[in-house]
């Protein structure tokens, strides 16, 4: 099996602000998105090959692609995985490229959730849950289970549970105050994430992302002629993606305390890249904090600190912006909000951003390797990618 | 010796409280939760009574109520399936009157006495509604019970039955009415019950040839404690020694289950030989000459309604009650959650209402719901099916949601392990969250999940083990 590493490169990114976008529908942030995209790459629409187009909620197809970008029968294919869409795209878009089928791809994911109260709840599982009894658990409830689990079984008592998570959204908001583009941008104090008023217990306002509506979108390119388009082009280094098949509700044996799909797809992608030391390896990360005690585990999951010592990690500062190994260095979803299909690429674009040393206050210093992660789905069903993104040498 | 081969009863867990509905009012009264209703309650009955019985034994169930969720459909086909009874038995409704559980324990009988049947369940359940304010609203509780009939191995023969036919407007609903309606109490109480059980029992009497003093408990199905003790006087019983209480200060009156509550009440503390006069109304009436058996004495049920006493909630906000009736309009939202197809409701039958879960032939790993392909082994096709309902479970994570649109806040998920293998998510109804902790005994409850589109889409939630 070949390896995707350093095959194809990104020579081109945008991304909206994310936020409550009442004057925008989704094909003003699809056409915000990408053609800061081509801007940023030097292109026009027209040298667009092909093109996947992630999204849930807001687009049935690919013509909702062309129809914004008014790409011209151009082969456009819709992507779909729940959280995980837009790495999705990203990865078929570098395949293609990869494979030969098209030199310039266009990923795009693009999600208007505000336009209803209820967001992406519309979203029925059919046919899987047509009678449905099925139980509905937002996600909050699952994430809310894991969290149960994980305090209880390290023998901790959920205030002081609530306070290890605390601490993470309180540094996922900082760096929230340093991204212009982040639909949140203010401080906040551990007393505020405790004191705020609970949604699943026992997860409070300020360990829940939001709801918002945005765009991202990348342009894909063969690595050997990126430099073609831009000096300080992003190589891809490797992707792991992983479905679950239900195993954690169908077996009884698992604990709560981890989403096996995580690990799964990190170690593939780990492979791809060659990184054997993630923690050592890795200079930056944005991992998929839809709720504060999913960057709790994902710390572990990620080999960023070792089983059961995340807590140790998070008081000691190590994700920090100034830390050993920054996460979610723009704010992360907790600031971003999440619609859902824009998420990865959005986070993508953050990497690539501080790869190219262009990201102001918020600036890693040194990074050279970056990870992006993404899990949508449910407990046992979670659809789980990792990718890798590295400097050009 | 035809008779009851064992009992089944549930007073459900919520009970309001009689000053919600308005000051000096005193007592509770039981409610369906929001996710009870009467099939519901037949159903906890149901598997009460067959609890430690051989489910396959049993012939035909008999289901009655006033309040059937389905004008047009069978509701013990529902009950039936969910207590996991052979497909090749006789199931009907009883219902428009709150006789129909007396009327389908005689059709019981007759069935096992005829040979037709060698035990038939007949399980009764109402949830009726007063209209806000009436003293129906205060009267009225919820509830259900079952009988097991059958020949042999009975604790309580059934020695003689006489049913009157009497036609009159005296409390009644038409198809469009949601609430009791009722005649002059003075005209339903003289020319209704109290006339026409009289006539009931005499007739019994005589064509039994005994006397008041040959019973040792008298058991009336009427309205209220008042017109019980009214009728124990007039026919002679002593009603300390002798009339069942009327479970009026914590039940209610609970229509069709009213009269099989009162007689599984009263043979909590009935002994070998005892003689029981059992009366049931509703235009007409039923009186039942029972005689108990020795079976009494090692009966493993002597608690079947009084250890519903204390495991209850009540609820003192009659806003909470409304809520749950529909008798208030609330701000749900419409989450768009879809429609339950029918064809995957039929196709599903046995997952979602029979909680069957499967178990791989090959490496024995349990799972819920069914699958085609074995989530340990991979192996295809080579399932048994185990049924899940009547399992101990434990609980292995929970959540709280104060966000939910659910009519009981916050809602709990649950995720239980079945004693001897196996898993389910489900919600957890009736826990209260300070209750809540890991590895928590729980049992299985059936429950209406909600109504979409004219469906009622039933299937099973935990709740705290308590008994």
């Amino acid at each position: 099996m070949e390896n995707i590493k350093d095959k194809v490169a990104i020579i081109g990114m945008g991304c909206t602000k994310f936020g409550e976008l009442w004057n925008k529908g989704p094909y003003d942030l699809i056409v915000d998105a990408c053609y800061e995209a081509f801007d940023d790459a030097g292109i026009e629409s027209k040298d667009i090959q092909a093109a996947w187009f992630a999204s849930l909620v807001s687009g049935f197809t690919g013509s909702r692609l062309s129809n914004a970008l008014k790409l011209e029968y151009k082969p456009i294919t819709r992507v779909e995985n729940f959280c995980s869409g837009g790495l999705h795209a990203l990865s078929n878009a570098c395949y293609a490229v990869a494979s030969g089928f098209c030199d310039i791809a266009l990923a795009c994911g693009v999600e208007k959730l505000k336009d209803r109260a209820s967001g992406f709840a519309m979203v029925n599982p059919e046919p899987m849950d047509s009678s449905k009894v099925i139980p509905e658990t937002p996600p909050a409830n699952m994430f809310a289970q894991i969290a149960i689990s994980y305090f209880q079984r390290h023998g901790w008592d959920i205030e002081e549970g609530r306070r290890v998570l605390a601490q993470i959204s309180v540094k996922s908001h900082h760096n929230g105050t340093l991204s212009p583009k982040a639909h949140l941008q203010h401080e906040i104090r551990v007393e505020d994430v405790l004191k705020a008023p609970m949604i699943v217990y026992p997860l409070g306002l300020y360990d829940c992302c939001g709801l918002s509506d945005g765009a991202a979108a990348a342009i894909i390119t063969r690595a050997d002629i990126a430099k073609d388009f831009r000096n300080d082009y992003v190589l891809i280094k490797g992707f792991g993606f992983c479905s679950g098949a239900g195993q954690a509700l169908l077996q009884d044996d698992y604990d709560f305390l981890h989403i096996p799909e995580n690990i799964a797809a990190a170690r593939v992608a780990y492979e791809q890249a060659g990184i054997k030391e993630p923690r050592e390896e890795i200079n930056i990360a944005q991992v998929h904090d839809c709720f504060s005690i999913h960057e709790l585990i994902l710390y572990e999951e990620l080999g960023f600190s070792p089983k059961g010592k995340a807590k140790e990690d998070v008081e000691a500062g190590t994700f920090a912006l100034d830390g050993d190994l920054p996460v979610n260095t723009d704010g992360g979803l907790k600031c971003f909000g999440h619609p859902l299909s824009a998420t990865g690429l959005r986070m993508t674009y953050e990497i690539y951003k501080q790869l190219q040393e262009n990201t102001g206050p918020r600036q890693v210093k040194n990074a050279r390797i970056g990870l992006v992660h993404n899990a949508g789905g449910m407990i046992g069903s979670f659809n789980a990618s990792v990718a890798i993104f590295g400097k050009r040498d | 010796m035809v008779g009851i081969i064992n009992c089944g009863a549930y007073i459900p867990f919520w009970r309001l409280s009689r000053r919600a509905l308005r000051d000096g009012l005193t007592g509770e009264k039981a409610i369906a939760g929001f996710d009870e209703d009467s099939i519901t309650m037949a159903v906890a009955a149901t598997l009460d009574c067959l609890n430690g019985i051989d489910r396959q034994a049993v012939d035909g169930l008999f289901f009655s109520s006033t309040t059937s969720p389905y004008k047009e459909k069978l509701g013990a086909t529902i009950v039936a399936t969910a207590a996991d009874l052979r497909r090749d038995i006789i199931t009907a409704d009883f219902s428009n009157s709150l006789r129909a559980g007396t009327i389908s324990l005689r059709a019981a009988i007759d069935a096992v006495k005829s040979g037709s049947a060698k035990q038939v369940l007949v399980v009764a359940a109402d949830c009726r509604l007063g209209a806000p304010g009436s003293n129906w609203e205060s009267s009225l509780g919820d509830g259900a019970a079952a009988f097991l009939i059958g020949a042999s191995e009975v604790i309580a023969e059934v020695e003689a039955i006489h049913s009157i036919c009497n036609e009159m407007m005296d409390i009644w609903r038409t198809e469009d009415d949601r609430f009791m309606r009722s005649s002059d109490s003075r005209f339903v109480a003289s020319e209704g019950y109290s006339r026409v059980s009289r006539e009931a029992i005499a007739g019994i009497l005589k064509s039994s040839n005994l006397k008041a003093e040959d019973f040792n408990k008298a058991v009336f199905g009427l309205p209220d404690s008042k017109a019980q003790v009214a009728l124990a006087k007039a026919m002679g019983f002593d009603v300390k020694t002798h009339l069942q209480d009327s479970l009026s200060s914590w039940v209610g009156d609970t229509g069709a289950a009213y009269s099989f509550i009162l007689l599984q009440a009263a043979l909590e503390n009935a002994k070998e030989n005892d003689r029981v006069l059992w009366l049931n109304y509703g235009n007409g009436s039923d009186a039942i000459s029972l005689r108990v058996t020795d079976r009494i004495i090692n009966w493993p049920k002597k608690k079947v309604i009084s250890r519903y006493f204390e495991s209850k909630n009540t609820i003192e906000d009659y806003r909470v009650y409304a809520r749950w009736r529909g008798l208030l309009p609330s701000e749900r939202p419409s989450p768009c959650l879809g429609i339950a197809a029918p064809p995957a409701l039929w196709r599903e039958v046995e997952g979602n209402i029979r909680l069957y879960g499967v178990k791989c032939n090959v490496c024995h790993t349990i799972q819920y719901p069914p699958q085609a392909v074995c989530t340990k082994c991979h192996a295809k096709d080579q399932f048994e099916k185990v049924r899940l309902s009547d399992k101990k479970g434990r609980l292995v994570t929970y959540s709280i949601d104060y966000v939910n649109w659910s009519l009981e806040m916050p809602t709990i998920t649950a995720v239980v392990n079945f004693e001897g293998g196996g898993r389910i998510q489900c919600l957890m109804s009736e826990a209260k969250g300070e209750e809540l902790k890991l590895d928590m005994p729980v049992t299985m409850s059936f429950r209406k999940l909600d109504f979409r589109e004219g469906i009622n889409i039933y299937s099973w939630k935990c709740i705290p083990a308590r008994y």
